[in-house]
């Protein structure tokens, strides 16, 4: 069937224009700038997960993949930039990893028909699938995360929040305000103090911040950072010594990045997880073999296991598993991005999938559909252990509060769609 | 031999001190302004609109505006990016406060609001001047910048504390938006900037550019011969703001269509406009689409030789990106402090004596 295909793919090559033949994958990443630490983990494992499917397996469905990458430094308008140069290229699915440049794209791919993919971050209300048509934000978003951080806390203080004091460190942007809401929700439903502090970009700068927590003694510290901002945070939160077990960030806030800077005064502080953490996973060893010893590891070749690395790979892997679903659905290996989509809104990731790609029990499983973009809303917590200098998953999947944050979706998006004039679908 | 004065005769004041004194500029600006609007619409694309042409008109309207301040009136100042933000604020809460009235109206109005602010934050400017000076215009930038963050009314009480632009059109043709045509998205800014720069270069030729001069040059030597200081720091800051409110409206309505106000002006921005005049020219309206045209174009050429060209890892051309674009500005601050203006007008001194140099 592979051989068939690949040799149909390649009659089609010799026939068509060279430039349409592969599947695209734009990659706008960013290897420079105060952002930089996050994105070139993100970035390689990306790029090595599409070299693996073209060595080991000739490509999706018999048709090479080919990762553009462009780079944004972080920056919106150099987004925008990139994105207009890659979109006439027979782009597939954008996966920008800024809330900035995904805010810029959400109405831009939605009039070009080209999906979009924010795993994890953007817009979280982009995960109502009648307003929001070509975005997806699977497995889970940041209001997930907030309740899945309010339910952990729940959880280890036996089901009572009440009284508490809890203190949310954020970056002063659309994805560190990301969260307020929900966790506003939360307080008036468990009963929490919430106080909100903001850390202006990049984040070098957080004494004062440190010096509120200080004074105002949160019982728990939830922290939205990125880049530069989570290792200040951490290194100040040691200065203080808050207790680091009673600190927990979001998962852009859990690399190896962030923590090993504070060496032993890191030990303990926990973080979301999206996905298994760690390289004991089949898939390192196939990454070994036929992306690092053929020479074709993407950057440096240094960051293969971290947690962001690993991230890069799973947003990878669902981009690959929809453009499967995709083939399947239309019946062509050579897919465009309106068939993406399509793709995308018919996803199913199972324990067989995940087994087959060789990432057992990596992430949850689930089913997109057309009026959930959003996935289910799982979530893991890890630890770092400063002495082994390594994150362990500490809970099982921890499923977040669905009933509060359906409703904030459904609010928000429909304000979206009242504003822009959009009709609903999926009736 | 092209700038031939020869047979250009002026026979009245009126034609002498017209914009362009000699024919073949004249007959060149005409010619620059057809392709602009005759040629370019026609074979614009979407790609052309969002990173080369939209960005460098509306770069050149800031770079207008602060050529007034900095280059004519001689007032420093590194609020640019807050002064863009007022404007883009002010046009997102009219668009949605009053969605029937044009879009056009609007910036107009955004100018308007920016100029009140630029003149508040121009008070200072009659005690202070030079880097102190800077230093209270930086104050506006980090302190606009805050207040929009930090006050839900600007941005409507959006939980993500981003604005976004509704979809608005001008005679029918959608200007704003994602569904906007990249030559209509060309077409609005090329209509700004051409108004704006026709407004600038007569207001700088006429009695308020020379009250500007004069207070640039010595301010004390022009209070002896009658400029009120007040009246022309103020109208400075006015007009300045009142182009740099254009240019941040037209920046988050027709160009990003999204804004979040620390990312896109910040003080990164007041230093690229600073960059772009510096380089250009300061006291020259030329000097301004020089300088735009240079701090815009450079990186994108680069980026698309490194990378697309030659096949280039991203980071690494994007660090040579860096190395480059601030080894020519230092190398133009030393080589040339008056900018690409100052070479363009040696170069037709120069043409218009060959080939006969003294």
């Amino acid at each position: 069937m592979k051989l068939k295909l690949a040799t149909m793919a390649l009659t089609g090559l010799m026939a068509a224009a060279p430039a349409m033949a592969d599947l695209v994958f734009p990659s706008l990443s960013y290897r420079t700038g105060p952002y930089a630490a996050g994105g070139i983990p993100f970035a390689d494992g990306y790029a090595d997960y599409f070299t693996l499917l073209n060595e080991r397996d000739g490509g999706i469905g018999g048709v090479m993949t080919n990762v553009i990458e462009c780079e944004t430094g972080y920056n919106t308008e150099k987004g925008v930039e990139c994105y207009e140069a890659t979109k006439g290229e027979g782009s597939l699915v954008y996966q920008p990893l800024s809330t900035g440049i995904t805010y810029q794209l959400i109405p831009k791919v939605t009039a070009d028909g080209i999906p979009l993919h924010t795993m994890g971050y953007g817009r979280t209300s982009a995960a109502n699938g009648k307003v929001f048509s070509h975005v997806f934000n699977y497995p889970a978003n940041y209001w997930d995360g907030a309740s899945i951080a309010v339910n952990h806390l729940l959880d280890i203080n036996g089901g009572d929040l009440s009284g508490k004091k809890i203190a949310l460190v954020y970056h002063n942007s659309a994805y560190g305000k990301e969260p307020i809401r929900t966790l506003e929700e939360l307080s008036a439903k468990h009963g929490y103090e919430l106080t909100t502090i903001a850390v202006d970009h990049p984040g070098q700068e957080q004494k004062s911040q440190w010096l509120q927590i200080r004074r105002e003694r949160p019982d728990y510290v939830l922290m939205w950072g990125w880049g530069v901002m989570n290792q200040v945070a951490i290194q100040e939160a040691a200065n203080i010594r808050f207790p680091m077990e009673n600190f927990i960030g979001v998962w852009w806030s859990g690399s190896e990045n962030d923590v090993l800077p504070a060496g032993d005064g890191a030990n303990g502080y926990k973080s979301l997880a999206l996905h298994g953490t760690g390289s004991d996973y089949p898939i390192y060893a196939d990454i070994q073999k036929y992306v690092v010893d053929a020479g074709k590891a993407a950057g440096a070749g240094d960051q293969i296991g971290s947690v962001l690395y690993s991230r890069g790979l799973y947003a990878a892997m669902l981009a690959a598993e929809a453009a499967k679903k995709a083939q399947e659905i239309h019946g062509t290996g050579d897919i465009t991005p309106a068939m993406m989509r399509d793709g995308m809104e018919a996803l199913e990731i199972t324990a067989a999938t995940l087994e087959g790609n060789g990432m057992p029990g990596f992430g949850p499983e689930f089913a997109v559909s057309c009026d959930n973009h959003g996935g289910p809303g799982l979530g893991m917590v890890q630890q770092w252990d400063a002495t082994a200098k390594k994150w362990n998953i500490i809970t099982d999947m921890i499923q977040s509060d669905k009933d509060v944050i359906n409703a904030l979706v459904v609010e928000d998006s429909e304000a979206f769609a009242a504003e822009n004039n959009i009709e609903m679908r999926c009736n | 031999m092209l700038y031939r004065e020869a047979g250009d005769f002026h026979t009245s004041y009126k034609d002498d001190s017209q914009t362009f004194p000699i024919k073949f500029d004249r007959y060149r600006y005409y010619a620059v302004l057809a392709v602009a609007f005759g040629v370019i619409p026609f074979i614009i694309n979407d790609y052309w609109a969002s990173a080369v042409f939209v960005p460098f008109l509306i770069y050149a309207i800031a770079a207008i505006g602060l050529n007034i301040l900095t280059g004519y009136c001689g007032q420093v100042s590194l609020g640019t990016g807050g002064f863009m933000a007022v404007g883009a604020y002010a046009c997102y809460k009219l668009m949605t406060g009053f969605p029937d009235v044009s879009i056009v109206i609007h910036v107009i109005l955004s100018g308007g609001i920016t100029a009140a602010v630029g003149v508040l934050f121009g008070l200072p400017s009659l005690r202070i001047k030079g880097f102190y000076l800077a230093v209270a215009t930086l104050a506006a930038q980090f302190f606009l910048v805050w207040l929009f963050n930090k006050v839900p009314w600007f941005y409507n009480y959006s939980a993500s504390g981003q604005i976004n632009a509704p979809e608005r059109s001008v005679l029918g043709v959608v200007v704003t938006g994602p569904n906007t045509e990249a030559w209509a998205k060309y077409m609005i800014c090329l209509v700004f900037v051409v108004a704006c720069a026709w407004i600038a270069r007569n207001l700088t030729r006429g009695a308020t550019g020379r009250r500007w001069m004069a207070i640039r040059d010595m301010d004390i030597a022009a209070e002896i011969i009658g400029v009120n200081p007040l009246g022309a720091k103020l109208s400075a800051f006015a007009v300045s703001s009142f182009f740099i409110g254009i240019a941040g409206a037209l920046f988050f309505s027709v160009y990003l269509g999204a804004v979040e106000v620390g990312e896109a002006f910040g003080i990164n921005k007041s230093f690229l406009v600073l960059f772009m005049i510096i380089i250009g020219g300061l006291g020259s309206i030329f000097g301004s689409f020089a300088g735009a045209a240079f701090m815009v174009l450079l990186p994108v050429l680069l980026k698309n030789v490194l990378v697309g060209g030659l096949g280039w890892a991203t980071d690494l051309a994007a660090h040579l990106e860096f190395m480059i674009v601030g080894g020519l500005i230092v190398l133009f601050l030393i080589v040339e402090p008056h900018g690409l203006a100052q070479l363009w007008r040696l170069t037709k001194e120069k043409l218009r004596l060959w080939p006969f140099p003294h």
